[in-house]
């Protein structure tokens, strides 16, 4: 393949993949010479690809160089080869060769222990989404600050802290004791989502960018599942959920970036291939006691895939809202609930419980009221909406709540 | 903002007093919708329905089965809710489902803590 366009993924892939395996080899407190390496494999890379074409099998070609970096820096390194060296040879084989294991097998492993070093609570969840991004799944300082809609020199910054801090932690690149596994996934599994929607409700205007991190959220809840110390109910509902999500991500956008609502997005557009994954996950994170923030939210994102309009569709969503509220407060839920119950109850008794809700910061609050008025009182629809404008902060935002009110006026 | 204790009672004991399952679907539905209400206000703390056994020790060490009944009504459940006082906690526990049925009661208490210098 002689297509520029390979290459950028092919380096975010096989950065984090080569980082990770590194890592493992000579310890977290040396992930800046991983990085290092593997940064210089990609130079040497673009220059040798420039002038001969790119080789038969890139990958290939990558640990090779990869490889022979970090031989030469192993072997070059007076620390390495008078502390870390002598104590190796003690404790294992007597000739010790440094051996770079690049194989699915090790690769795989190194990703999920890299996984569980940068989820470590003793961070902030930006800076273990911010590292995720970085050394999981390669991306470059300048896309993880467009994501974030910063600049580089703040996420350089951030990153730098939170790996200074991992280090004096003194955070040891290996899966926790089983005991320790349940609540150390919590941290994992937050950070995953948080990654998904950074992707999933980010208003940074670059789409590819948006999906990508989507679809690399899945890709780290996916080997959380592949192995059996971490394969636990709670993370086949992350992953449904982020598979139902993102079945609609093709859907609920139009070609200016404009977002399309729900009710009015093309349903041919929807992925039936991640709707069906979906509901695989979601039966098998039914398995045990466990009822988290994750399987109610998969619940109702797995009604949402459901087209045809039925009361039966409303009550299941309501009654999720219901319980995922009892489990944890949001005001989004909370709006999203009353939404519900006004398809599932009626407008009216939705009102009532909409006004009681007081989120009167809140456009959302006042476009739901709008919308729930409608039909019913046109005027106040209408005051509402004007409300909702007045509170909207983003030009998007308000042109669509000004589409309601021209629609009103007609 | 203080918290409350809604303590819901109901007959559990008598047989023709209790709900078919249809009713109970029905029954669960309006109780659950309650308090999805609450908790959309963010003003839900805890809380359960409970099973209707139950142990009842009293002075003496002595065990009996049974919830405690001094009569017909048993206590089904009870949450935790946040209000600003007791009128607006009567408010939201009025509005509990469980008192369309005759004779059913739901109490109201304040919470008070071990600290309650706050």
């Amino acid at each position: 393949m002689q297509s520029p366009e390979i290459l950028p993924h092919l380096f975010r892939n096989e950065y984090a993949k080569i980082v990770s395996v590194l890592c493992k080899h000579i310890g977290f407190e040396r992930l800046e010479i991983a990085e290092e390496i593997a940064s210089e494999t990609f130079l040497t890379a673009t220059e040798t690809w420039g002038v001969k074409g790119n080789p038969q099998n890139p990958t290939a070609w990558l640990y090779a160089v990869a490889k022979n970096k970090a031989k030469n820096y192993l072997q070059r390194n007076s620390v390495f080869q008078n502390k870390i060296l002598p104590e190796l040879t003690k404790s294992q084989s007597e000739s010790f060769e440094p051996e770079i294991d690049l194989s699915p097998e090790n690769i795989y492993d190194s990703q999920l222990r890299m996984m569980f070093t940068i989820c470590h609570p003793s961070i902030s969840p930006e800076a273990q989404v911010g590292l995720s991004l970085r050394i999981l799944c390669g991306f470059g300082i300048e896309e993880i600050s467009d994501a974030f809609l910063t600049n580089k020199e703040t996420i350089n910054k951030r990153l730098f802290r939170a790996k200074e801090k991992l280090r004096e932690e003194k955070i040891r690149i290996e899966l926790p004791e089983s005991e320790e596994i349940e609540g150390r996934l919590g941290s994992v599994l937050s950070t995953i989502y948080l990654l998904f929607n950074e992707g999933y409700h980010s208003i940074s205007q670059n789409k590819t960018l948006r999906k990508d991190l989507c679809l690399e959220a899945i890709r780290l809840c996916s080997m959380l599942v592949e192995n059996t110390v971490t394969d636990k109910p709670q993370v086949y509902a992350l992953l449904a959920l982020m598979c139902f999500h993102t079945s609609r991500f093709e859907a609920r956008q139009d070609e200016k970036g404009e977002q399309i609502l729900y009710q009015d997005q093309d349903t041919n557009l929807w992925n039936y291939d991640l709707i069906a994954k979906g509901e695989i996950f979601l039966n098998k994170a039914a398995s045990g006691t466990m009822l988290t923030k994750y399987h109610l939210e998969a619940g109702i994102a797995y009604w949402h895939t459901q087209k045809e309009d039925t009361k039966e569709k409303w009550e299941n969503i309501l009654q999720l809202y219901n319980r995922l509220l009892q489990l944890q407060y949001s005001p989004i839920a909370a709006l999203n609930r009353t939404y519900a119950l006004s398809k599932a109850n009626s407008k009216e008794e939705a009102i009532i419980e909409a006004e009681k809700l007081n989120l009167t910061d809140n456009h959302f609050y006042f476009a739901l009221l709008g919308e729930l008025y409608l039909d019913i009182d046109r005027s106040k629809s209408e005051e509402n909406f004007r409300k909702a404008l007045s509170l909207a902060k983003t030009s998007h935002d308000k042109s669509s709540i000004q589409k309601k009110i021209d629609r009103l006026s007609k | 903002m203080d918290e409350y204790l809604i303590l819901m009672r109901l007959d559990l004991l008598t047989k023709e007093a209790q709900p078919s399952p249809e009713q109970m679907q029905v029954y669960m539905k309006m109780y659950q919708d309650w308090v999805g209400g609450i908790a959309a206000q963010n003003k839900f703390v805890g809380g359960t329905g409970l099973s209707t056994e139950g142990k009842v020790i009293k002075s003496g060490q002595i065990i009996t089965d049974g919830p405690f009944a001094e009569t017909k009504e048993s206590i089904a459940g009870f949450i935790t809710i946040k209000a600003e006082n007791f009128e607006e906690a009567a408010d939201i526990a009025k509005a509990c489902p469980i008192l369309n049925g005759p004779g059913n009661s739901v109490e109201v208490r304040k919470i008070v803590g071990v600290d309650n210098t706050r």
